[in-house]
């Protein structure tokens, strides 16, 4: 046996048979064939299973995703099927008795090499269409198997270098117990994903393809961050005894399900959810979630092939809504550009992305795009309890800008006989240290802060939190951070505002007592934090959190703030 | 032979999502039919000549066919073209 240490992503603990989600090994040998008919009838055989695979998963995405993500493998069957793809490679085999590989590799390199050099992004990520669809039939010509997520019926841990939000979206938790990648921190898509499907997930481990085999046992502790490979009986022993404990401490934090969150002196506070999809709302509903405290409207425009309609957009919010009934639901408006592309929208790449055009800046100048989602979530609006929130402000003049636009379409609807809320909130994110300094003047004019903290601690420290090299940087618990929060929370409450929370930092347990004391009145997390969170804070009392808190504002570092919490809370 | 020329008014013009769906209708015809473009021409068959124009919004592009059902085809394909607002 051996142990890898990684970055917990995702709680809980995963036994099982590692499944390496990797391309296999496609080299082969350009030969001469005698019969070149019966090397036509291999292709067949290729493109016909291949056809049947990519029909499956359509099929699949179909189901857990959606039409419209669904649509991307409608593409791909089509390449399948094209002559202009299928008749060169059999007319080459014909003519020059070469054998299949060879054949499909000339003819799809040189599409491949003509999509990649078309001075437009868009088309140059059609190359990777082209490449995916003759990689798997490759792959059956060599009668070696191709890994595909969607395909899996048996219990298994994916083992990869990463995972990307499509990957992840494929997985199917009745066989996919856990997945543990080489790169990616505790905020990057894979983690967020495996914590909104609340599988046991370890990631950032550097060696975890190069140290697992395929069909080796794996054990994923999501808690400690560990991956063991090969494990002994004793191990395995232990493990299963973890699991069990865990889905015991599951079992006793669910009988606090419909409880209200109140301290041990009857102070409330909201817990609320992070969601990336109208699926995810039955997580929220399944661990006690108060509301929404962070709906990132982000993926309804990522992973196609064109912005989303307004009317799409329209059902995606409407479905939240109605479905959290008068709980508050929080929607932050399009936060693209920096780490997140669009390659439909076509925007130059940036020497410094995190600081550049995104999020509400881009917003602003494309309001054509804006506009639209305005428009669904005025229309939507009608249908349950929602905020609206900005993100990445500045400066007072970008919400004021943003909120003349809200407003703008909201009278136009109007106009037009469209019936629209009349109590939705308007607030920001703050992410920004700037905002945070000047958060008593926003105050006046925003309806709700909500700090957003993973990008407020990567701007305050200047630490790219991508970058694992600076990932020490990355102090949540830094003075510095909790004095930007206070300045938030009293700057709210001077005001008559609310004060939420959206970042990792809300659910985090030596965090909590802190923001507890520091008079935060929303904690929005990943739908699996609830429950423990609620089990925490039930357990301490406001009144001696405060005076908590006031010591931790005066401390010198991360270190001794932690310290303090562990000492005082006992954890 | 029949022929068609229409202009592309979405704005993201004729990407994976309409171009998969032209190219499915294509499919159902016996003529050949050929999808014309800044002085390119492709096969409308072809998922991947189609995306090779690349045709953006405000293109103006011409559907031709040649065969036994060719008026019938470009017919239909300008007809789908107009009813997935993607050009008139």
């Amino acid at each position: 046996m051996s142990m890898i240490n990684g970055i917990a992503a995702s709680n809980g603990i995963a036994i099982a048979k590692a499944y390496h989600l990797a391309v296999p090994d496609l080299s082969f040998d350009k030969t001469t064939v005698a019969n070149a008919e019966e090397e036509i009838s291999r292709l067949d055989a290729a493109l016909e299973i291949s056809k049947q695979e990519l029909e499956k998963i359509r099929e699949n995405a179909r189901v857990s995703l959606g039409d419209e993500h669904a649509e991307i493998f409608s593409a791909h069957l089509l390449v399948l099927a094209d002559p202009e793809l299928i008749n060169p490679v059999k007319d080459n085999i014909r003519n020059n008795s070469i054998n299949a590989e060879a054949a499909l590799d000339e003819t799809a390199t040189m599409f491949i090499d003509m999509f990649r050099s078309m001075d437009n992004e868009y088309m140059k990520e059609r190359a990777a269409d082209i490449q995916d669809v003759t990689k798997r039939v490759m792959a059956h010509l060599l009668q070696v198997s191709f890994p595909d997520p969607a395909l899996i019926d048996e219990e298994v841990i994916i083992i990869a270098e990463d995972l990307t939000p499509s990957d992840t979206a494929q997985l199917n938790k009745q066989f996919v117990k856990g997945f543990t990648t080489d790169i990616g921190g505790r905020t990057s898509h894979s983690a967020i994903m495996a914590r909104s499907l609340e599988i046991p997930a370890v990631v950032g481990t550097k060696s975890i393809t190069s140290s697992a085999g395929n069909d080796t046992m794996i054990i994923v502790d999501g808690m400690e961050g560990n991956v063991i490979i090969d494990p002994s009986e004793d191990e395995l022993a232990t493990y299963k005894a973890k699991q069990e404990a865990f889905e015991q401490q599951k079992q006793e934090w669910a009988k606090l399900k419909n409880e209200p969150t109140v301290t041990t002196d009857g102070v409330h506070v909201e817990l609320v959810a992070n969601i990336g999809t109208p699926e995810d709302v039955t997580g929220v509903q399944n661990n006690g979630g108060e509301g929404v405290g962070l709906y990132r409207t982000e993926f309804l425009y990522m992973g196609k092939s064109e912005l989303p309609s307004e009317d799409e957009q329209f059902e995606s919010y409407k479905a939240v809504l109605e479905n959290m009934g008068d709980k508050p639901v929080v929607v932050r408006t399009l936060d693209i550009g920096g780490d997140k592309e669009l390659s439909y929208l076509q925007l130059p790449k940036e020497m410094n992305p995190f600081l550049g055009y995104r999020a509400i800046r881009l917003c602003l100048e494309r309001d054509d795009i804006f506009r639209v989602q305005l428009r669904a979530l005025l229309r939507a609006s009608v249908y349950g309890n929602l905020k609206i929130m900005f993100p990445m402000i500045a400066t007072l003049e970008e919400f004021r800008q943003a909120k003349a636009i809200l407003l703008e379409e909201k009278d136009k609807l109007t106009a037009d006989g469209v019936a629209v809320s009349d109590s939705i909130e308007i607030g920001i994110m703050v992410e920004i240290p700037s905002t945070a300094v000047a958060a008593k003047q926003f105050a006046k004019e925003v309806d709700f802060f909500s700090v957003g903290t993973n990008d407020l601690i990567q701007y305050t420290m200047a630490a790219d939190r991508m970058n694992e090299r600076v990932s020490y940087l990355y102090q949540p618990y830094h003075p510095a951070i909790l004095n930007l929060v206070h300045n938030v929370i009293e700057a709210a409450h001077a005001e008559g505002k609310w004060a939420g929370m959206c970042g990792e930092m809300a659910g985090d347990t030596i965090a909590i007592p802190l923001l507890l004391g520091l008079g935060l009145d929303e904690f929005s997390m990943s739908a699996t934090s609830i429950l423990p969170a609620r089990t925490q804070i039930t357990k301490l009392s406001k009144a001696d959190m405060q005076e908590l808190s006031q010591e931790a504002l005066a401390l010198s570092t991360a270190d001794e703030v932690e310290q303090l919490v562990r000492q005082r809370t006992g954890q | 032979m029949a022929e068609k020329t229409m202009t592309i008014t979405d704005e993201t013009g004729v990407h994976a999502r309409p171009a998969t769906i032209l190219v499915n209708k294509a499919g159902g015809f016996k003529s050949d039919i050929q999808l014309a473009y800044n002085g390119k021409s492709v096969n409308l068959k072809s998922i991947m000549g189609v995306m090779s124009l690349g045709i953006p919004q405000g293109a103006e592009i011409t559907i031709s066919a040649e065969g036994d059902d060719a008026e019938e085809a470009v017919n239909t394909i300008a007809e789908t073209i107009k009813s997935e607002g993607l050009g008139e």
